[in-house]
């Protein structure tokens, strides 16, 4: 019988601790899949979030550090100007990403530090139950938006992507989704172009990933995937947001 | 032969023989000569600057530099270094050497620009989160500033920790001689810890998140044990007239100059007065004041803040003496004058 498909090496043999149906373990076997293809495994050194990824350095079977949360993107600054020969990319979730460490992403986008950001996007701040994010949607109940997230008291959903294209470092951002095979085939596509874009020194490279929570979005798996194409790429829509690369 | 160059100037330079890698900062006066400065040379040297966004995004490239193996530094003044606390606990946690420089001004909040002594706390008692100690060193001139410095990386190795030089804004900003005296450090002991890319070994990984059963507790018992390795063995000061002394000043850094002098002038006046200043403020020489204080000598702390460091002292004493404070902070500077005085009052 032909194997046709194998764990990627990048991969370590463990068992991911997310939970079932959670779009975090498809998008770590894409970025691993990519991380193999491109023969990068040994001169990796990648950042760690604080979220539901905070584990990343138990799954990934390469060089991991962890940042404080919101960090990753002046963590990874620090190693890549260090070690300009390194590959280094960094893991956040949209807590992460955009509340804490909107500074440090928006800067080491407009310094063009050559860097891939695999940013997760999911609506919610997974790993402490589900409270609102800044990519929350309107109406959408959460934790702390218990009432639906209304606009005149908790503002408006942040397009990351769109934010970023306006910086003349960002060279490359694509929102992709992975709620079927034909996006999950693109996600992947869009992760290996950043971090090609990093092996070619083009510059900062941002892959958003519209991914699922079905646990604290209180849906079953099948519910969830249905509402990331029936409502949240509705508002994320899915597409290249910049390409300064081709 | 010997330059007359600012305090500042000093500790880049010695931070450079001591072959630093990679320089983030953000500016902030008393300090903003040390970005300055490094802007240009790191530059000319092929190495790695930064003038980052915010003071938690420079000690946090720190951080990342640091988790790579090279010699990395930020430098900061009072209300910077509140932002800095953030990586300052992470590299302690994650056991990442680092050196990260407070030239302090006047505090709480905004403050002003002059030069002060009230991060002490700060500094000596943790300032981040969790059960943490940092190295602490405390120059008192621009010679002191470049040796400091030229030494910190090597400590910071030797443990694998941050490693603080807490200056202040007048030792900062203070042009003196200084004699460039150390060579240009060699690269570094091979590391087996740091993270370079996993070719030809396991992968590694740098973290302070140890969530199974017990690990934690494990790895902050290590930590307080090689705590107490460096107490026991990187203590550091310095001692003037302190063995007849029947009062012993305690100062470290700028106020410890000018105790020096007032010392002298004492001495004239026929007061057997001394001086111990703390080259080390963590690890603290508490066993050192603690045996001076057992023949019933009195202890003076002066300050330049409202009374921080004579806790420790104080601690070291042990009740055994009396210990008495003088200090000003905020742009106040206590005169020789005033520390007779107060040793006067204490002793006649
Ligand atoms: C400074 C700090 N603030 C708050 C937290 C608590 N915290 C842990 S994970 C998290 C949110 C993470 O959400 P997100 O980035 O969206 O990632 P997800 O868990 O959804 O994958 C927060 C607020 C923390 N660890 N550190
Ligand atoms: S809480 Fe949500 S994001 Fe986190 S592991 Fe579970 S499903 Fe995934």
């Amino acid at each position: 019988m032909n194997k046709i498909l194998s764990k990627p090496e990048a991969l370590k043999d463990e068992v991911l601790s997310y939970c079932p149906g959670c779009g975090h373990g498809i998008i770590h076997r894409l970025i691993a899949e990519c991380i193999d293809e491109l023969g990068v495994r040994e001169k990796t050194i990648a950042v760690a979030p604080v979220g539901c990824a905070v584990f990343a350095y138990d799954y990934f079977n390469f060089d991991v550090t962890e940042a404080p949360h919101g960090r990753p993107p002046a963590v990874a600054t620090g190693i890549k100007r260090s070690n300009p020969d390194k590959f280094v990319f960094t893991y956040q979730g949209d807590g992460d990403i955009a509340a804490i460490g909107m500074s440090e992403t928006i800067h080491a986008a407009n310094r063009g530090e050559n860097i891939a950001v695999i940013f997760v996007n999911n609506a919610n701040y997974g790993m402490t139950g589900g409270q609102m994010a800044p990519t929350t949607l309107i109406g959408q109940v959460t934790e702390t938006t218990p009432f639906g997230r209304d606009p005149k008291r908790e503002g408006y959903p942040i397009h990351l992507c769109e934010l970023l294209a306006t910086l003349e470092g960002a060279v490359y951002l694509e929102r992709v989704a992975i709620y079927n095979p034909q996006n999950i085939i693109k996600a992947k596509k869009a992760i290996k172009k950043a971090f090609q874009n990093q092996i070619d020194g083009k510059g900062f490279s941002l892959v958003e990933v519209i991914s699922n929570c079905p646990v604290d979005w209180g849906m079953t798996v099948l519910d969830s995937i249905k509402w990331v194409k029936d409502v949240f790429i509705k508002t994320f829509p899915l597409g290249v947001v910049k390409d300064k690369t081709s | 032969m010997k330059k007359l160059i600012k305090g500042n100037i000093a500790l880049c330079e010695g931070a450079l023989a001591a072959g630093l890698h990679a320089y983030f900062g953000y500016p902030i006066t008393p300090q903003n000569e040390i970005p300055a400065y490094m802007s240009r040379k790191m530059v000319e040297l092929g190495k790695v600057f930064v003038q980052a966004e915010s003071e938690l995004a420079a000690a946090n490239m720190v951080l990342g530099a640091a988790v790579t193996g090279v010699r990395a530094m930020t430098s900061s003044s009072s209300p910077g270094i509140s932002l800095k606390q953030e990586a300052i606990s992470y590299m302690a946690g994650m056991q990442l050497p680092s050196l990260i420089v407070n030239v302090q001004r006047g505090g709480p909040g905004l403050g002003n620009i002059s030069g002060s002594q009230s991060d002490y706390f700060q500094a000596v008692k943790g300032g981040g989160h969790g059960d943490y100690r940092i190295i602490v060193l405390a120059p008192n001139s621009a010679q002191e500033m470049y040796e400091t410095a030229y030494d910190a990386f090597d400590l910071a190795e030797k443990y694998r920790t941050p490693v603080m030089i807490l200056a202040d804004g007048i030792t900062g900003q203070m042009m003196e001689p200084v004699e460039f005296n150390k060579l240009e450090k060699k690269y570094f002991e091979e590391k087996d810890w740091h993270l370079t890319g996993c070719k030809d070994r396991n992968p590694r990984s740098i973290q302070s998140l140890l969530m199974k059963d017990g690990v934690l507790e494990q790895h902050n018992i290590n930590l307080q044990q090689k705590y107490n390795t460096i107490a026991e063995n990187e203590i550091k000061y310095e001692t003037y007239k302190t063995e007849d002394a029947e009062i012993v000043i305690t100062a470290y850094g700028i106020s410890s100059r000018i105790a020096k002098s007032a010392v002298k002038i004492a001495r004239k006046e026929g007061l057997k007065a001394g001086l111990f200043r703390p080259k080390t403020l963590w690890p603290f020489p508490s066993k050192e004041i603690s045996f001076l204080s057992d023949s019933g000598t009195k202890f003076l702390s002066v300050e330049l803040s409202h009374g921080q460091m004579i806790e420790d002292v104080k601690l070291a004493v042990n009740g055994k003496t009396q210990v008495e404070f003088l200090g000003k902070a905020g742009g106040g500077i206590v005169t020789e004058r005033e520390i007779v005085e107060k040793i006067k009052e204490m002793i006649l």
